[in-house]
């Protein structure tokens, strides 16, 4: 593995580590916002390896000059991945503010949003049910 | 300073503080996008990840709890599910070209055609609202869809349910008394 | 709020000139990195940032609940449009040359401007429509305990 291939990639591997983290916060932590929150960072570190593959070095960002006086001399980045983060990050946002919604009612319906005791309600709710399904199937067989 | 800003998010229980770092996480990653050349998307990620989250996620708390309750359970199945989910990714950027490289499959195939079409097919400077609103202009249509449905979705979850408890608990006040 | 000065007379100086920047954000999305998304959010910001500090019987004096529901699906009606008024014309689905059919230049221009008005609307419209569905919630814990 030589230095140059090293220092090419090391930014990508940066972007997984932060990935990693913030799925780590999405399956360990039991608090629901707190596992909004971590799919936010998942997010946004996929966007920033998305747009690292965008770069070029020695390049500008992608807008021209004014007067549309385009100087051949000039790299510039490549505009398709901004294009495609731009709506994602919209998306992502959507869905976290449907998320924290979600999660105003479970507090409301459960008094709770730690997620094993959610289970734990949940649990003792269909047990109760299905007591009184059978009781009520029972007197009518 | 961003892995050091994600692993305290990891570790803190006040979810007040989880939102702050959120914030602080969004506004370091602006700096990054700027530093990729990508402004459009640093303008983007600014506004909406250190504004619009923050705000949403303080609003939840104030509606919700505000400590986290520490967990419980042994963290070994998802640091495994992590390390392997990694390692996978890491094994898949062995093949990628190294960063910046002009000759890298991402840059040869339809970008340089948008940006020579653009200065006189189009006649904007900014290329990527050239892209975003005319060449890929479905695409938009369809995030706006999206946006648009997400604040429907909120809305019915949300908006009208407290007035509505409040009416049926004046209801039953007055048939409890009456 | 009463007795936060500082945050009352800052808020007052700054709501006019974010709503500023979000226009000047809006109309520039062709020359500097801007456009609609990122000029909705900012002047949904100052909205926001008002009912924050003034309280949310304020802000809805200024930007009643219906308009704001009213916003939201006019933009995706404006951008819609804009693609059915070529269609009609006899080009294709959101083609913008049909804008001025001897000028493609500028009937791409219009049809930019058109567009990127339609998702600014409708941007605005959603994010102040969720901070008015939160905050219109009786709060759990009261500002005494922050």
């Amino acid at each position: 593995m030589s230095w140059e291939f090293f220092v090419g990639h090391v930014y990508y591997w940066l972007f997984i580590v932060l990935m990693m983290t913030g799925l780590y916060i999405v399956v360990a932590k039991g608090n629901l916002v707190k596992k909004i929150v971590g799919l936010n960072i998942f997010q946004t570190s996929v966007f920033m390896l998305y747009i690292s593959m965008g770069k070029v070095t020695g390049g500008t960002a992608p807008i021209y000059p004014a007067d549309l006086n385009i100087d051949p001399n000039v790299i510039y980045s490549n505009p398709l991945p901004h294009v495609l983060i731009l709506t994602a990050i919209v998306v992502g946002v959507a869905t976290t503010a449907l998320g924290l919604a979600l999660i105003v009612r479970i507090q409301e319906e459960f008094g709770t949003i730690e997620e094993d005791e959610i289970v734990i309600i949940e649990k003792s709710i269909a047990r109760e049910e299905n007591e009184r399904y059978r009781a009520a199937t029972g007197k009518q067989a | 300073m961003l892995v050091v800003t994600a692993l305290s998010v990891v570790r803190v229980t006040s979810l007040f503080a989880t939102a702050m770092f959120s914030g602080v996480f969004s506004l370091l990653s602006a700096l990054l996008f700027v530093g990729l050349d990508a402004v459009d998307v640093a303008f983007t990620e600014a506004a909406v990840g250190a504004g619009i989250s923050t705000v949403l996620v303080l609003g939840t708390l104030a509606l919700t709890s505000r400590h986290e309750k520490p967990s419980t359970s042994s963290p070994v199945i998802p640091l495994f599910v992590v390390f392997v989910t990694g390692g996978a990714l890491v094994y898949g950027t062995m093949d990628m070209p190294n960063i910046g490289s002009a000759d890298a499959p991402a840059q040869t195939h339809v970008s340089p055609d948008y940006m020579e079409r653009t200065p006189h097919e189009i006649g904007i400077p900014n290329v990527v609202t050239a892209i975003l609103a005319s060449y890929r202009g479905y695409d938009t249509l369809g995030e706006t869809a999206v946006v648009f449905t997400a604040g429907i979705g909120v809305l019915l979850l949300i908006s009208g349910l407290g007035r509505r408890r409040k009416e049926e608990e004046e209801d039953d006040g007055e048939s409890g008394a009456g | 709020m009463r007795h936060h000065l500082i945050l009352r007379v800052i808020t007052k100086l700054l709501v006019g000139t974010i709503i500023l920047f979000a226009f000047y954000v809006q109309f520039h999305g062709d020359y500097s990195p801007g456009g609609g998304f990122q000029a909705g959010v900012i002047m949904a910001v100052a909205f926001i940032l008002y009912g924050i500090v003034f309280g949310l019987e304020k802000v809805q004096q200024v930007f009643p609940p219906w308009v704001v529901h009213k916003m939201l699906a006019l933009g995706v009606l404006i951008y819609a449009a804009t693609g059915i008024y070529s269609l009609f014309i006899g080009y294709g689905y959101l083609d913008y040359s049909a804008l001025s059919p001897e000028h493609p230049e500028h009937g791409q221009h219009w049809g930019i401007l058109a567009v990127e008005f339609g998702v600014g609307v409708t941007v605005t419209g959603v994010m102040i429509a969720i901070y008015y569905a939160f905050a219109n919630r009786p709060p759990r814990i009261s500002d005494e305990e922050w």
